[in-house]
């Protein structure tokens, strides 16, 4: 074996041992750092007064629903402009069955889970023909026909006037307040939402959802079953927005068509786009957005807020055109490829000299 | 039979209004695989425009050629400067931007006019023909857009720069080699479109009243004439947009009143969509893999 | 006889990834150069670098001009014209309209210019009014010859005209390519995997293997030469 062989093979070699250590020091990181991160948001709204904990209860539910509109358009590449209808399904849902049978708001958010599943399921059937600008319409048709909707079943949904509700308390013995209280509860079940959309988008239905979205005919080819993926990622998506929709009923204690317009659905699709529409952290992003940005617009422009709101949008997406969180992973994938392409070329030096 | 007829009639002003700018939807759609939500907010600026000039006592039809003359430019400036950033980003964010520029466009127009309802002068006598069948209002608009349509069917067909326009839509990189700028030619294309609209803008505004949200609904009309006759289909927007037109009248008429019109009319054409998932007239999106 | 187009340590890049290592590559004008070499080589990413599609360092010259930092659509305007790999023709346009467009960067009426593609090409004639895409492979490929020709160009720039056509068809066109070039005083540059009628019509070749030139010289040394004759010719 030649001297330039033999230091080829080597250096080949250490790079895996490196690669291996380096996994395990960056995990080790990683978790630390999200239990120092969960740390600090549990004790954040004791730091705070209660409107500003009202405000990022309300960000956290946003978070929530936009990481189901994720899950289908930036993971499944099915585009939806009517999630607002899932947000609306989801906080009807908890409002009707704590106004009118009683349910403890807690016992809600199975029955709004499973109910927005269910209808995610039965709009992502007939989606199933539909494909980019089209799909777009048939979402866009709901997000237009909820308020609507709402308001033509009005002995359900308590028509224009909507539903109020008794305001939720805290359990005494924690001696919070109402809005403390709301907030812990709602950041549980952000973290669940996470964790649980981490685990379905890394591991293998995430795969398959990516290879549907980017090459849908060598997915079916490689024996992907299209249509149940398709439809499984609607459900999921809505079961999401859905639950999110249950929160906002229970957090804001009062639901009306006017909270739902299309407006609604396409604020959830900005702020996914602002966030990084494929990534689970631009969701929060994303919640930030939506709820911080038309109030700092406001404060710099009394006359035309919308026009600012606007206008930070076209800014966002010039600079960072895949999200935030979207725009940095790609920085980080490309710092990371230069380090390795970087070994490779002197490879390639090598095996033309030997 | 008579009201029937009626009620197509007018179905059809209204669709010509919404095949106008379903048309220039479909335009930018085929140079630039982008849907404009912002197309409406365009079209209503532009009215806005009119309505000024005409304010200030010129009259109507020189508005409404200083106003196509105007949106031109603006839609071209607004292809140069807001959205050639995003033509090579992932389309999402090309959306978003059109739904930023939608909200900028409609904030501006109630920031500059307010959002009073305003008069807008119809350049057509208010009268009715054939025994109440029709309004000259309504035949003046369907005349307004079909002398339109004659005038873009002619510039695409039969000149160099119409030619270079649908070769640059069609295949860039090829158009680029025969020494097409495809850029400018995107940028024609959205003036176009910008003007495009304002006739819409203009010819609707007698009948629903001025005000920055007058487009809302009728960009979602013509959103769907547009998708119902085949996003790539001009053909198809101009269809699309009639029958949607005559749709909503019908249901409006004889189904349903009020606030569930639309979302009738929309399940109507949503309906129409499951059995034609490409529209009536749109070419499959074959891909090649 | 100054080259018509001249490229010297060229580099090209295909995304990010450096395809091209420094080449350096003449054409004679109104002579035929012919770039040989296998799949992945390089030839496509060099004529693409020519036209401005791919990033790239180095001089390029053209008739005393820098092409670097100039948009295809100017390059083709200084008589460059380029059939791109797979054709590039308007499918979803006539014949006719094809051959306008071809002709779009000159001034003056297309008509006669028109009617002199239809001579060299007469089933072109014929097809006028047919949709370019219902054409078959041969008539797509003469016809994206003739769009090119349309901007009566200096320089004829074809990437592997043979690609996926019989070898009848393939013979007939390189013979009326090779009349052009004659009759219409045009240099020609030519990738090709096809070596034999290559080497056997152009003056000049080089043979690229992943981005360096290899071999060099007239086409008939070329044609001579062993490893050649070994790798691509087969005998």
């Amino acid at each position: 074996m030649t001297m330039a062989k033999s230091v080829a093979i080597a250096s080949a070699e250490q790079p895996a041992a490196a690669t291996r250590n380096g996994a395990f020091v960056a995990g080790a990181w990683r978790s630390t750092g999200a239990l120092v991160l969960i740390a600090a948001a549990v004790a954040l709204p004791f730091t705070i007064s209660n409107y500003h904990v009202f405000e990022l209860t309300q960000v956290m539910i946003y978070a929530i629903a936009v990481l189901g509109l994720n899950i289908l358009t930036g993971y499944n590449g099915q585009i939806s402009l009517g999630h607002g209808g899932f947000y609306a399904a989801g906080a009807y849902t908890a409002a009707i069955l704590m106004h009118r049978y009683g349910v403890p708001y807690w016992a809600t958010l199975p029955p709004a889970a499973v109910i927005c599943f269910a209808l995610g399921v039965l709009f992502g059937l007939p989606a199933l023909r539909f494909e980019g600008p089209y799909l777009a319409l048939v979402t866009l048709a709901m997000a237009v026909a909820t308020p609507q909707l709402l308001k033509y079943f009005d002995t359900w949904t308590g028509g224009q006037q909507g539903i109020n509700l008794i305001k939720v308390q805290a359990p005494a013995f924690l001696g919070i307040g109402r809005d403390r209280w709301l907030y812990l509860v709602v950041l549980t079940v952000l973290l669940v939402a996470m964790r649980v959309a981490a685990n379905m988008l890394h591991g293998r239905t995430g795969r398959a959802l990516v290879a549907i979205r980017d090459h849908p005919i060598a997915a079916a080819a490689m024996g992907i079953d299209v249509a149940r993926y398709k439809t499984l990622a609607f459900g999921t998506s809505s079961l999401f927005t859905g639950v999110a929709g249950a929160l906002s009923a229970i957090v804001i204690g009062f639901v009306a068509p006017e909270s739902f317009t299309l407006f609604l659905s396409l604020s959830f699709l900005v702020g996914s786009a602002i966030g990084g529409i494929a990534t689970i952290f631009g969701a929060i992003v994303g919640g930030l957005f939506i709820e911080f940005v038309p109030n700092i617009a406001n404060d710099i422009s009394d006359a035309a807020p919308w026009a600012i709101y606007g206008l930070t949008m076209l800014l966002f997406m010039y600079v960072m055109p895949r999200g935030v969180v979207g725009s940095l992973a790609g920085l980080m994938r490309r710092v990371q490829s230069r380090r390795a392409t970087a070994g490779q070329g002197l490879e390639e030096q090598k095996r033309r000299l030997s | 039979m008579h009201q029937l007829l009626q009620q197509i009639f007018s179905g059809l002003a209204a669709g010509a209004v919404y095949a106008s700018l379903a048309l220039a939807l479909v335009m930018i759609y085929r140079a630039t695989d982008l849907v404009n939500f912002a197309q409406g907010e365009m079209a209503m600026f532009s009215t806005y425009i009119a309505w000024m000039l005409v304010n200030v006592g010129m009259p109507f039809w020189a508005a409404f050629s200083l106003t196509l003359v105007a949106s031109f430019v603006g839609g071209m400036i607004i292809e140069r400067i807001v959205i050639r950033p995003v033509e090579n980003a992932p389309v999402l964010a090309a959306v978003v931007v059109t739904i930023g520029l939608l909200l900028i466009f409609n904030a501006l127009a109630g920031w500059l006019f307010t959002y009073t309802l305003q008069e807008f002068p119809s350049p057509f006598p208010d009268r009715t023909l054939f025994g109440a069948l029709m309004t000259t209002r309504d035949l003046g608009v369907i005349g307004v857009t079909l002398a339109m349509l004659v005038a873009l069917f002619v510039f695409f067909r039969f000149t160099a720069t119409g030619l270079a326009m649908r070769a640059a839509a069609q295949n860039p990189e090829s158009a680029r080699l025969c020494g097409i700028p495809v850029g400018r030619m995107l940028a024609i294309g959205w003036g176009l479109a910008a003007a495009i609209g304002a006739v819409a803008g203009i010819m609707v505004a007698p009948v629903l009243f001025l005000d920055p949200n007058m487009m809302g609904g009728v960009l979602l009309y013509a959103f769907t004439g547009a998708l119902l006759g085949g996003i790539t289909s001009p053909i198809g927007a101009v269809v699309g947009g009639l029958i949607v037109g005559v749709t909503e009248n019908l249901v409006g008429a004889y189904l349903i009143a009020s606030q569930l019109k639309l979302t009738v009319a929309l399940a109507l054409i949503v309906l129409v969509l499951v059995f034609r998932p490409n529209g009536l007239f749109g070419a499959a999106i074959v891909r090649r893999v | 006889m100054a080259p018509i187009l001249e490229l010297r340590a060229v580099k090209a890049f295909y995304s990010q990834s450096e395809v091209v290592h420094g080449i350096d590559v003449a054409v004679e004008e109104g002579g035929m150069t012919v770039l040989l070499g296998a799949n992945g080589a390089g030839k496509t990413t060099t004529l693409r670098a020519i036209c401005g599609m791919v990033r790239s360092e180095g001089e390029i010259r053209f008739a005393g001009q820098r092409l670097e930092r100039r948009s295809t659509e100017a390059i083709a305007a200084l008589g460059i014209a380029h059939v791109p790999e797979g054709r590039g023709t308007f499918t979803g346009l006539t014949v006719e309209e094809n051959l306008r467009l071809g002709a779009y960067a000159r001034a003056g009426r297309p008509d006669a210019g028109i009617g002199r593609m239809f001579g060299y090409f007469p089933i072109l004639g014929e097809r006028r009014r047919q949709q370019a895409g219902s054409l078959s492979g041969g008539e797509q490929q003469m016809l994206a010859i003739a769009r090119a020709l349309m901007m009566s160009p200096r320089l004829l720039v074809l990437d592997e005209p043979s690609f996926g056509l019989a070898p009848r068809i393939v013979e007939d066109i390189f013979n009326i390519v090779e009349r052009i070039r004659r009759e219409q005083r045009v240099s020609v540059l030519l990738v090709e995997q096809n070596a034999t009628l290559a080497l056997d019509l152009a003056d000049h070749a080089y043979l690229i293997e992943t981005g360096y030139v290899v071999l060099s010289g007239p086409a008939k040394t070329l044609a001579d030469d062993p490893q050649i004759r070994r790798s691509y010719l087969g005998y």
